[in-house]
């Protein structure tokens, strides 16, 4: 692939009144006014070609008194991101036009927008909570909206440090609990609303029918929260038609964490660890991105070595998260445990590395801003060698033989879950199964970071964009990984590891950044948004698990529920970056 | 179990049948089985059930310890791993699967989320313990924790079951213990139905307060 051309449009100059530059220091694009929102961004789609939106969130500015919503689009044939917004009054109800129709990619996202914050997008399809429940008081990440273990707006927190006089929250709390009603509420007089009508009102309405002189009925199946195969505490829920899926909707939110809440009341290095918690597979990939849209900010460059070290445990966590993705879906399609075995015996190698390097087997709280927390000494190199040179390669010939060509497999797998290349683009799909679906975008040489630009290495591109493909290209993506793998233990070199000094605080330049990395599941992205202060001011994570799920239910209509359950495992979701 | 553990001694046993008759108590036979077939719920919350699944897997291996069997219906298992963050929007859920599985039943905490909310512990979602809602046998320590942690609270499950005695456990008295967990729903935030006498009375204080409050101002 060429290095794209950057479009040079100024959108101010071609719509004037409705488009000016974000002149505000340290932001950058465009401010577009909200009425004329669905026009200009149908221009930035069909005519500048940025045909995928990928990031879309709510700030809430709150002594502006302004709601800010940012969008961030990309263009499939590579370069940087676009970023856009629209503002509206701090006054409710707050209104922007939803863009949906223009990239229908936005619905979810725009959904957990109007969950957290209250903004109502004009225009869409569904508008319903997503991640808290319906009927739960308040849009709980508005800046002033305050939840009941509420200590101070920003850690460290006084009676932490450095004193220590800490109370338990519990007996601080007004409730005695991590509850909060509103002064007078009753709960005997309180009428409980059914939470799950709206969703069931948003089904294809079930219908009875008589069919060759059979009364034959639609079946609503609820699968999930807890279920086997839904890889957590996701829920579906399906209309069938015998068992055939007429219509299906995700439900998530059963692990909404609060992640960007606790983020926002955090240091900016306090995070490192939190974004080991949400795609508990990749920790070390979580943490790049983080660092990388902080390091923009900050205007770090990171030390040659640290770049090589990034590089090494990213791919390493690739393999293995494409290594658990085959074990767990075999177990799905009922090949109980055997080939999770084998993967599972892989892995265990590779965190055998990261404990080594980081202490931790999960959560590595590795990468900082401007390089790595510790260097990688001399025995864990060694290690990493043998396990990339003489036995990952091998390894995976073994599981591929053992896998691939399986009969059963193949016949479950062959054309299930078609999604188209349009499709795929539209619903901001990214990731591997994009690229199952002839789109060859991936963010390392579309976009690049780090060091990627060093290395030789393919773009493995699929185009049946089922299935079989989807998973043929992880195999092949692993390939891929151990040649980076290779090239760069090759090729590292001595030196330091953290550019500076190690800091306990940062002091981040007023401003926002977007940082996006090529994670394993796809891009994953953070929006920070600093004030100046020691605690980021906005912290959004744009994860591919959450935004991939989109396209569920065009790609679940018209296939058996049994298949249901291997598209979902193809998406490749994890909980906890699912509703984070 | 070696013989001297499960012969009691004080009873002798005539030449003839040795080898052939063992004499013990009904609690130590009863435990045996029990402790050795442990079939936990297969049930995994957030990051634990990670940690959780490379414990059964190959290196580490949970069923050296007769812990292997995982079912995914309630009403085939003895124990709830509750492996990950209790949230609001779930826990609904998981005291219901409590309330399904059969008696006897033992709930084990893995991790610093499950017993007692962990760095999620401020959010406005999350549960800060399940020991808020369940009677938690085993807390595990860690974040996760690392395999062997997890076998570590499993064998000090068995210890504990090991101890107990038919004629004292609760599922076999009557009265108020084998009363079903009632289950919390989703209002405003969410509802402990045990703790509702409360919830109205911090709520009543909260109005006059701003109506006293109101009034000063007015």
């Amino acid at each position: 692939m060429t290095t794209p051309v950057v479009e040079a449009i100024n959108l101010a100059e071609k719509f004037p009144g409705k488009v000016t530059a974000d002149a505000r220091p340290g932001y950058s694009g465009w401010i577009i006014s909200k009425e004329n929102l669905v026009e200009v961004a149908t221009f930035i789609r069909d005519e500048m070609g940025y045909d995928a939106l990928t990031n879309l969130c709510a700030i809430d500015y709150l002594e502006q008194k302004m709601m800010e919503v940012t969008y961030q689009v990309f263009k499939t044939t590579g370069g940087p991101v676009l970023t856009f917004k629209a503002q509206a009054e701090r006054v409710d109800p707050i209104e922007i036009p939803s863009v949906v129709s223009v990239w229908p990619g936005a619905e979810l996202q725009e959904r957990e927008a109007y969950d957290l914050y209250g903004i109502r997008f004009v225009g869409h399809p569904d508008l319903r909570r997503i991640l808290m429940w319906e009927g739960f008081d308040g849009y709980p990440m508005r800046r002033d909206w305050k939840e009941a273990f509420y200590e101070e707006d920003a850690k460290p927190l006084k009676s932490r440090w450095p004193e220590g006089k800490h109370k338990l929250a519990e007996t601080r709390a007004t409730f005695g609990d991590n509850v909060a009603f509103k002064p007078g509420f009753d709960p005997d007089k309180w009428i409980p609303s059914d939470p799950e009508e709206l969703l069931y009102a948003t089904l294809k309405n079930y219908k009875s029918e008589v069919k060759d002189g059979i009364k034959t009925d639609h079946v609503v199946v609820n699968m999930g929260p807890q279920h086997p195969s839904t890889h957590g505490v996701f829920r579906a829920v399906a209309v069938l038609d015998g068992e055939i899926v007429v219509s299906i909707k995700p439900v998530m939110g059963y692990l909404h964490r609060n992640h960007e809440k606790i983020g926002e009341r955090n240091t900016w290095l306090q995070n490192i660890p939190y974004t080991d918690r949400l795609d508990y597979f990749n920790s070390m990939y979580n943490a790049w991105s983080y660092a990388l849209a902080v390091e923009k900010m900050m205007g770090i460059t990171v030390p040659e070595r640290a770049e090589y070290i990034r590089v090494i445990m990213g791919e390493l966590s690739r393999i293995q998260n494409h290594l658990i993705l085959f074990g767990m879906l075999w177990n799905d399609l009922g090949s109980y445990f055997t080939p999770a075995l084998y993967a599972f015996e892989e892995r265990e190698l590779i965190l055998d590395i990261f404990e080594a390097v980081s202490g931790s087997r999960m959560m590595c709280n590795y990468y900082r801003f401007g390089g790595v927390v510790r260097d990688i000494d001399e025995a864990s190199m060694k290690k990493i060698k043998e396990l990339v040179f003489d036995r990952l390669p091998g390894k995976i010939e073994e599981i591929d033989r053992l896998l691939s060509e399986n009969e059963i497999f193949v016949s479950r797998m062959k054309g299930v879950g078609y999604l188209s290349p349009e499709d795929s683009i539209a619903y901001s799909v990214t990731g591997p199964n994009l690229r199952a679906a002839g789109v060859p975008y991936d963010i390392r040489r579309a976009d690049p970071y780090g060091i990627y630009d060093r290395f030789e290495f393919d773009i493995p591109v699929r185009h049946n964009s089922d299935l079989l493909d989807r998973y043929h290209l992880r195999m092949d993506e692993i390939h891929q990984s151990l040649r980076i793998l290779q090239q760069a233990l090759k090729q590292i070199t001595e030196g330091p590891v953290l550019a500076g000094k190690p800091q306990y605080t940062h002091r981040v330049p007023v401003g926002e950044a977007y940082g996006r990395v090529e994670a394993p599941k796809g891009e994953l992205g953070y929006y920070v948004v600093s004030n100046g202060k020691g605690n980021p001011y906005r912290y959004h994570i744009r994860t591919p698990s959450f935004v991939n799920i989109t396209s569920m239910e065009k790609m679940c209509v018209g296939t058996k529920i049994a298949d249901f359950v291997a598209i979902l495992g193809m998406v490749d979701i994890v909980l906890g970056e699912l509703d984070r | 179990m070696s013989n001297n553990e499960l012969n009691s001694p004080g009873y002798e046993i005539p030449e003839e049948l040795e080898g052939k008759v063992a004499i013990t108590t009904l609690d130590k036979i009863y435990n045996f089985g029990r402790r050795s077939s442990v079939w936990p719920m297969m049930f995994g919350l957030a990051c634990c059930a990670i940690e959780m699944i490379a414990a059964q897997a190959a290196r580490y291996d949970m069923a050296r310890f007769g812990m292997e069997v995982m079912r995914p219906s309630p009403r085939q298992a003895d124990m709830m791993l509750v492996a990950g963050t209790v949230t609001k929007k779930m826990i609904p859920a998981i005291v219901r699967l409590y309330n399904q599985m059969a008696e006897p039943k033992y709930v084990v905490a893995m991790g610093a989320c499950a017993s007692g909310g962990g760095p999620f512990k401020e959010g406005y979602n999350v549960v800060a313990g399940i020991d808020k809602f369940l009677p938690v046998d085993v807390y595990i320590p860690g974040c996760p924790p690392t395999p062997q942690a997890l076998v570590a609270g499993m064998i000090k499950l068995q210890e504990k079951i090991d101890k107990q005695s038919i004629s004292q456990v609760r599922w076999y008295k009557k009265g108020a213990d084998t009363v079903e967990t009632p289950i919390p729903f989703l209002g405003p935030d969410l509802i402990d139905p045990r703790h509702i006498p409360e919830i109205k009375a911090k709520a009543a204080e909260l109005a006059a307060l701003a109506a006293a409050a109101s009034e000063t101002v007015a």
